[in-house]
């Protein structure tokens, strides 16, 4: 009796703990850093006017279309590459770090500091780092969006893995399947849909990503930004950020269809 | 020679939980016997130390003579090919067709390439279909096993099980997550398979009186030992309190009959 009042009494107690801390947390960094939801709120008329003077893309802009359109091309295939390669590698990676059996402790740990290696260095930094040994070069954007895709997928697809093996792994054992049969009869198929939500999350976060680092390694449509943007040509930047936004667009429709086809 | 033997097996898991002690039991091949005894007693413990799901802490656990608890990878897989094992929440690969589920069956004697893509013989398919079709589901071949019910999921556990052409077959807890009547069909598919093929089985139960309807011999387990082993029909009601730790009108039974 004594141990579930207990129980129950340090539930309560976390719960008013983490928000405490949270309200702390809030209060504590808007002082430090002078931040105020009023004044924030305060200057939106006047950059709105400035947005309505300046970024509507004018008649000079639209003659940049064709050339804004094929570096968008480039950036969504670069994206779309990156993210199908690192989900290949981070998938059979994840198997080393999840709860299937014939996995030493030690691997699994390992594993899991890796993957958090990858995914807590941002990948602008990863870029910048990258930019020293490949130069402003597409492969710079390349490997920089690969790892911390990597890190993240090979996370995600650790939690993937053991919350869908947990049943049919049991069972493949003990009709004496070995590793590999266990892994491409019974996991394979039953994470292939949680896989393919990750992946298609991560291409549109990708593309988004791959525009900033392009802005860095002066590749891809990040680069025409850029120029626009330092020339002071701001109705074509406006113009890129349109296209980016409906890439994006375009990209999650596309991929909540394929979702559908493959959940279902 | 019996089938299955099990010397003074003991299982502690993480050094702390004794969850076997002691165990010694053998069963020859074609019976069919049932494990009872209150959760936690150690019966799905004991059913997996039988194909090393589990290794056994201590003692020895032989298969047709041979021990299973000092056999390397390769004579294991050999004696998992040879024990079906069939779960109470069925363990299918759920996005996969009742086929391929059946096919799994064959895993452990493929070689790894084709196992690997499902590559499987013309002639398997053919002996994957016959069981589907003796289980009552042809119509539901092609379907993915997350669109069966659960007493269908249960008898493609079976035809998975069926295909391995085991010798020995066992059921941890079969009809624990069925209604009364899919439980029938499926007590009475396990019964056929003993008595038409002759594979031994060997059943973890919560329900007594299905127990002692359907084995000849009952094991009793409370507290990680066996505390009965015998015919069903000398399974009085002072044993069965035993068993579960019960005093007398502590349990369902008690009160129906
Ligand atoms: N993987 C495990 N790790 C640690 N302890 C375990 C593990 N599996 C089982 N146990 C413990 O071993 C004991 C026996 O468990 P087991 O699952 O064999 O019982 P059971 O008779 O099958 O119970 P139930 O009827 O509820 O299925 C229990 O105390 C359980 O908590
Ligand atoms: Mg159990």
């Amino acid at each position: 009796m004594e141990k579930t009042t207990d129980i129950f009494r340090r539930r309560k107690l976390t719960y008013t703990a983490v928000f405490l801390i949270f309200l702390t947390i809030f209060a504590g960094t808007s002082l430090i850093t002078e931040f105020s939801l009023a004044d924030g709120a305060a200057s939106f008329p006047a950059a709105a006017a400035w947005i309505a003077e300046n970024l509507i893309p004018d008649q000079e802009a639209m003659e940049r279309l064709p050339r804004i359109l094929e570096r968008l091309l480039e950036t969504a295939l670069l994206s779309v590459a990156v993210t199908v390669v690192a989900a290949v590698c981070a998938f059979f990676f994840s198997l080393l770090g999840s709860n299937i059996p014939h996995i030493h402790g030690l691997v699994k740990r390992l594993v899991r500091i890796v993957a958090a290696f990858f995914r807590n260095v941002p990948d602008v930094v990863w870029a910048m780092l990258l930019m020293f040994s490949f130069g402003q070069n597409i492969l710079t954007g390349f490997f920089a969006l690969f790892f911390t895709t990597f890190g993240l997928l090979t996370r995600a697809f650790i939690e993937t893995v053991d919350e869908v093996s947990a049943s049919c792994v049991e069972a493949l054992e003990a009709t004496g399947a070995n590793f590999i049969e266990l892994v491409f009869q019974g996991i394979i198929p039953s994470a292939l849909s949680g896989i393919t939500t990750w992946v298609l999350y991560m291409i549109e976060t990708n593309i988004r990503s791959s525009t900033l680092i392009g802005m860095l390694t002066a590749t891809g449509i990040g680069y025409l930004f850029d120029l626009y943007y330092k020339r002071l040509d701001f109705s074509s930047a406006s113009l890129v950020i349109l296209s980016i936004v409906v890439l994006v667009l375009v990209i999650e429709t596309a991929s909540n269809r394929i979702r559908k086809v493959v959940l279902s | 020679m019996a089938l299955l033997e099990f010397q003074n097996v003991s299982k502690v898991y993480n050094n702390v939980t004794k969850a076997l002690q002691d165990v010694t039991f053998s069963i020859e091949e074609g019976e069919f016997v049932s494990i009872i005894g209150p959760s936690g007693a150690g019966k799905s413990t004991l059913m997996r130390c039988a194909n090393r799901l589990v290794d056994a802490s201590q003692g020895a656990i032989f298969f047709d003579g041979q021990d299973v608890t000092k056999m390397g990878k390769k004579d294991l897989r050999k004696v998992r090919t040879k024990t079906g094992m069939i779960f109470q929440h069925y363990n299918l690969v759920e996005r996969l067709s009742v086929v391929e589920n059946v096919l799994h069956g064959l895993l452990g004697k493929k070689s790894t390439l084709s196992g690997m893509i499902g590559q499987y013989t013309e002639a398997e398919k053919a002996e994957a279909f016959r069981i589907i079709q003796e289980m009552g589901l042809t119509e539901q071949a092609y379907k993915r096993c997350d669109e069966l019910s659960g007493g269908q999921k249960q008898r493609v556990g079976i035809a998975r099980a069926i295909m391995q052409k085991p010798r020995l077959i066992l059921c941890d807890e079969p009809i624990a997550s069925l209604d009364p009547k899919s439980s029938k069909v499926i007590m009475d598919h396990l019964k056929q398979i003993n008595r038409e093929k002759k594979i031994t089985c060997l059943v973890n139960l919560h329900q007594v009186d299905v127990a002692i309807r359907y084995s000849e011999r009952i094991i009793g387990v409370a507290g990680g030992r066996i505390v009965y082993d015998g015919p069903s029909g000398q399974l009085t009601e002072a044993i069965i309190h035993e068993i579960y730790q019960s005093g007398a009108h502590d349990l369902i039974m008690d009160k129906l009959g």
